[in-house]
């Protein structure tokens, strides 16, 4: 479990982030949601100690953060796993040995055992012979895969992951936020997804927290976010034409129900 | 203000490298492979340049010594101390800077827009050691290139002076031994050593502060390369004047 208090973040003396205080459960896909500018890779970067707050607290299972011995800090380092955007796999290295660095930086396992997880979470995240490959020779989805193959080999605590669907085509994209929340329930993690995509809030949206303009404007689940009577929530989330004809649908049910 | 800031931060990234060492296991494979990529990848034109350096410094030298009561071993020596002292040393690092220190530039780079270091980071790996120590402890072999420059730009004084008669050939090695001082050597080698470290960090700290997309990364890899020149130029002066003034 993650909990966020009162977290504040400016650059330049620019506010991006405004007094954000949430928890994250273990065990769900926690999403953080919001227009582009409203402050999500900044808060998740934040989390991961990428970016350090101007004031606030974040607790890890109830450790604060900032007061973290420096042996504590790097092994949670350890404990967080991380799928980037652009998946961020090492280009001078292959499949098998993205997914096996972690293993071989902060582990004692032989290449026999190492080789064994490895193929292990590979197969996983469903893909198969791919080891010797590198990834500029396998499409955006695999290379998701593969990141996500690399951030789970270490039976992380935390997975945090950035817009994971971004740039892929929309089956795909089911396919990986699938994923995601399987793993999440299989390994009993604390997830927190960034994203705007509304078919990931649909789907996996267990614990959603919605930012604008650097605050936290919202909070619930997918259920209710589908109903809510906050503005902002509700232009973000009715701005497609396909979401605004399910709003038409469920303004219909509900009128049928009343009727 | 800029300017010393950036000071700063390089000398901040100089402790950082040092500090929280990345696995032996692991270092000594990246450290093998930063010796091939910048050492061994080098030494072809690091010979192509070394002997044709050798051979225009032992013809303009030539042509130059018209007068019949210069002897004509003369020559040689010439050719020796331009490329102990300056040639293989300061040229060739010059080079290096555009070959080496623009690949550092990239490559780091590269993973910083990526977000490959920012995963190094996320995983708690010290990115800067990681990055960047294995090129430091590369660049060390860098006094063996200057090493073969050495030879092979007198070589190829050599060879253009016996091939276009500017000497005989004995006159030319008798000119090559003549008066010879094993410190200049040692000179040559220390300042190489201090060349290697610029060449190895400076671009480094180019490529990991980087902030942007591609078109930064070709802009900093040519800021990379000249003050990463000016630097060699600058210490080469100090050097020159602290260990033969």
């Amino acid at each position: 479990m993650i909990q966020v208090e009162n977290l504040h973040k400016s650059f330049d003396g620019i506010p991006v982030l405004e007094g954000i205080s949430t928890t994250f459960q273990k065990g769900i896909t926690n999403l953080i949601i919001g227009a582009s500018g409203s402050g999500k890779t900044v808060f998740l970067k934040s989390l991961l100690g990428i970016h350090t707050p101007d004031s606030g607290e974040i607790y890890y299972s109830g450790l604060r953060l900032n007061e973290m011995s420096k042996d504590q800090y790097m092994q949670l380092r350890q404990e967080m796993g991380m799928v980037f955007q652009g998946s961020a796999l090492f280009d001078s290295k292959n499949i098998g040995d993205n997914v096996r660095f972690p293993l071989e930086m902060f582990t004692k396992l032989t290449q026999k055992e190492m080789n064994h997880r490895v193929d292990e979470v590979l197969e996983r995240v469903n893909l198969h012979n791919v080891n010797s490959k590198y990834p500029s020779e396998i499409s955006g989805g695999m290379q998701k895969r593969v990141a996500i193959a690399r951030a789970i080999v270490m039976n992380p605590k935390y997975l945090f992951c950035d817009e994971p669907n971004s740039g892929l085509d929309p089956n795909t994209a089911i396919l990986i936020d699938e994923l995601i929340q399987e793993i999440t329930r299989e390994y009993q993690m604390t997830t927190i997804i960034n994203t705007h995509d509304m078919n990931s809030v649909m789907q996996i949206g267990e614990s959603i927290v919605f930012l604008k303009n650097g605050f936290k404007e919202w909070e619930g689940t997918h259920k209710e976010i589908f109903k809510t009577d906050n503005e902002a929530v509700t232009n973000f989330v009715y701005s497609s034409a396909l979401f605004k004809k399910v709003r038409q649908m469920y303004i219909i049910e509900d009128q049928e129900i009343k009727e | 203000m800029k300017y010393i800031s950036a000071i700063g931060r390089y000398f901040m990234m100089i402790i950082e490298v040092f500090r929280k060492p990345t696995k032996w296991s692991v270092m000594k494979g990246l450290i093998f492979k930063e010796i091939d990529e910048l050492i061994f990848n080098s030494l072809g034109i690091i010979i192509f340049i070394s002997f044709f350096i050798g051979g225009v410094v032992t013809i303009q030298t030539a042509l130059n010594l018209t007068s019949p009561f210069i002897p004509k071993y003369l020559i040689g020596f010439a050719t020796r101390q331009s490329v102990i002292l300056e040639f293989a040393p300061t040229f060739t690092s010059i080079i290096m800077v555009g070959k080496v220190g623009s690949y550092i530039t990239s490559s780091i780079g590269s993973m910083r827009v990526t977000e490959q270091i920012d995963a190094l980071e996320v995983m708690g790996v010290n990115a800067l050691n990681y990055l960047i120590f294995p090129k430091i402890i590369a660049m060390f072999m860098y006094p063996f290139a200057i090493a073969i420059s050495m030879f092979v730009g007198i070589f190829g004084g050599y060879i253009a002076a016996s091939v276009g008669g500017f000497a005989p050939s004995a006159d030319f090695v008798s000119g090559v031994q003549l008066d010879f001082i094993p410190f200049h050597v040692t000179y040559a080698f220390i300042k190489s050593v201090v060349f290697a470290f610029v060449i190895a960090t400076i671009p480094s700290y180019f490529g990991f502060y980087l902030k942007g997309g591609a078109l930064e990364v070709g802009k900093a890899s040519t800021t990379s390369f000249i003050w990463t020149s000016v630097i060699v130029i600058i210490l080469n002066y100090f050097l020159t004047q602290l260990l033969l003034g």
